[in-house]
């Protein structure tokens, strides 16, 4: 695939790829649809949300609530599981005959695996992971504001010179719309093909780890540990803040290391990148490396004994005390207000 | 089997000054090393070389002083490295990033699994490895933590998920972008560094590639950056709380209390 000349007039509407797990359409859709919004007023052009899966047909109604146009779905049983080569193959062939202008797709692993593979397939460019957009009204072309640098730079990056524009939204940036019942739209149904379905990859078992518990990247709380809680048995102490507050354990990699917690549960450079409402720090003097993982929170909570640890700074409030009796009080608080 | 590994020079420390228009980092100053998640590639790579034979060779787009993440490379497993320089590349983005290196791959011939870094820390994108799998055709498996079973024509991978991971079998050629869970890097021998300090390291460009001029660069790149910069300072003042467990819960809630009501 190469890029060439394109009549950029041929390309109109605003596309967004839905993120659905199982027979839930994520969140982060809806994020994707008030972004898209606003992109489709701007330009005066309908706004599309695109399902594939197995089953999604009956999942497409809550898109025009909240704000889509019209929704295509893709519904197929090769399309139960994630294989990024056969979603890349049907949904190249529908930009092929739909000509969007812009697509937005969830910043999440997936969207972000899937997004730069069907942006080769179709001869466009990519942002990744963005944070902000910005869309003229006259051409059409779009420019994202995305991190760099593990968030201590922030670059502007034009789109414009393909079509369609393709781009990931990191998720808990955009608002969604309010759900509005009176919104009414098309739903339309495209179909793979069977030369879409690639076979050089089968997903063999999906494994929940997690559990019941909340993911880091929805949580609007995410209780961190370090160094210094000393061992696994300190995270317990964190589960159950968790658990009141109904928020997601975080590590840092010096817990993580020590094998005191497992590695999807890390926050830094090597692990995720979050983005809460609330972020507490327990135990954690707050490398760089770590900083760069969470410092885009809302609002920061640092425990630590030493009141001269670097997070002690970036916090909004600096806990000076012995997290272990300090933690167990601030459950207790908690439970009693039920925030969260 | 023939292993690729995608490596790439970064600044040592995020916390860097750049050029604000094309978002490079004034290297003058800065210590270049090889990207973190590119080791853990690396030591997978030598990890599949040491069970099923065959080689590793690393691949770095970049300067000529990339020459120094190769060498690198070599003195942690690799067998050999090819540094891709041109001044026709600088400034191309992830699309043209991934153009040129599966280029590179299909000139090297034979490769039978690539592998690179989940992301590189100073672009963060995540994009190279995907989009060389969409240039090459090939089967992808992104954000790997655990390669469990590999056999001449076939692996299998967990790869995470928002929930979890998802285990996968991938026919081979494959692309793969690995995570730091997946193993624990080799300190390199004595030995290895001498023979990476002695290695010939090949430089390839665009004439070597067959690629167009036009299709390179900022030029060839449909995505183009404009400016970087630093993110606006957050306006922080830090609350600090210290004294009786029971009274700093308390202060906490209040303070909670006030975002809340924000």
């Amino acid at each position: 695939m190469t890029l060439g000349e394109i009549d950029k007039k041929s390309y109109k509407d605003i596309w967004v790829i839905a993120e659905i797990l199982g027979d839930v359409v994520q969140p982060v859709t809806w994020e994707l649809l008030g972004a898209g919004r606003g992109l489709a007023e701007k330009r005066e052009c309908n706004l599309t949300c695109i399902m594939l899966g197995t089953g999604v047909a009956k999942l497409a109604e809550p898109a025009i609530r909240y704000g889509a146009d019209s929704v295509i779905v893709v519904d197929h049983q090769d399309l139960s599981t994630f294989i990024e080569e056969t979603w890349a193959a049907v949904l190249a062939r529908l930009i092929e005959e739909k000509k969007p202008e812009t697509i937005l797709a969830p910043g999440t692993l997936r969207g972000r695996s899937l997004t730069p593979r069907l942006a080769v397939l179709s001869g466009s460019g990519a942002g990744a992971d963005c944070t902000a957009l910005d869309i003229d009204s006259d051409s059409g072309d779009l420019s994202v504001t995305r991190p760099v640098y593990g968030g201590n730079k922030t670059a502007t990056v034009a789109l414009g010179g393909s079509r369609p524009q393709l781009c990931t939204l990191r998720h808990r940036i955009f608002d969604p719309l309010e759900a509005d019942g009176s919104r009414s739209g098309d739903v339309t149904t495209f179909h793979l093909k069977t030369s879409d379905v690639a076979t050089g990859k089968r997903v063999l078992q999906e494994v929940n780890e997690e559990g019941v518990e909340i993911k880091l990247s929805d949580a609007n709380f995410i209780i961190s540990g370090g160094r210094g809680m000393r061992g696994p048995e300190g995270f317990s102490l964190l589960q159950n803040l968790a658990h009141t507050v109904n928020g997601a354990v975080g590590a840092s990699r010096a817990a993580v290391d020590a094998g005191w917690i497992a590695y999807p549960h890390q926050v830094g450079q090597t692990g995720k990148t979050v983005q809460t409402r609330v972020y507490i720090a327990c135990g954690i003097s707050g490398q760089v490396q770590h900083l760069v993982g969470m410092q885009s929170s809302d609002f920061i909570i640092a425990i630590n004994k030493d009141p001269d640890a670097p997070i002690m700074k970036l916090a909004d409030v600096a806990i000076v005390g012995d997290l272990f009796e300090v933690l167990p009080e601030i459950t207790k608080r908690l439970a009693q207000e039920s925030v969260g | 089997m023939k292993i690729v590994v995608c490596v790439k020079q970064v600044p040592e420390n995020t916390d860097v000054t750049v050029d604000e228009g094309s978002g490079r980092p004034n290297w003058g100053s800065i210590e270049g090393v090889i990207n973190p998640f590119d080791t853990y590639a690396l030591e997978e790579g030598v990890l599949l070389k040491e069970k099923h034979g065959g080689e590793v060779i690393a691949v770095s787009m970049g300067s000529e002083k990339a020459e120094q993440v190769l060498r690198e490379a070599i003195s942690s497993g690799a067998d050999s490295g090819i540094l891709l320089n041109d001044v026709l590349f600088e400034e191309s983005d992830s699309w043209v990033t991934s153009l040129i290196i599966s280029e590179t791959i299909k000139k090297i011939g034979g490769v039978d699994l690539v592998i690179c870094g989940k992301q590189a820390i100073d672009g963060d994108t995540a994009q190279v490895a995907p989009a060389l799998a969409g240039h090459l055709n090939w089967p992808q498996a992104t954000y790997v933590s655990a390669l469990t079973d590999s056999s001449d024509g076939e692996i299998t991978v967990n790869r995470m998920s928002e929930e979890g991971y998802d285990v996968c079998s991938i026919s081979l050629p494959a692309v793969i972008s690995v995570v730091k869970d997946i193993n624990s890097p080799r300190i390199p021998s004595l030995r290895s560094k001498m023979a990476a300090k002695k290695a010939e390291i090949p430089i390839w460009g665009s004439a070597d590639l067959a690629l167009e001029p036009g299709s390179l660069g900022r030029e060839g790149s449909p995505t183009v950056v404009q400016q970087v910069r630093k993110p606006d300072a957050r306006d922080r003042r830090t609350v600090v709380i210290k004294g009786e467990p029971a009274e700093t819960a308390e202060k906490l809630v209040q303070e909670l209390k006030n975002l809340i009501g924000r």
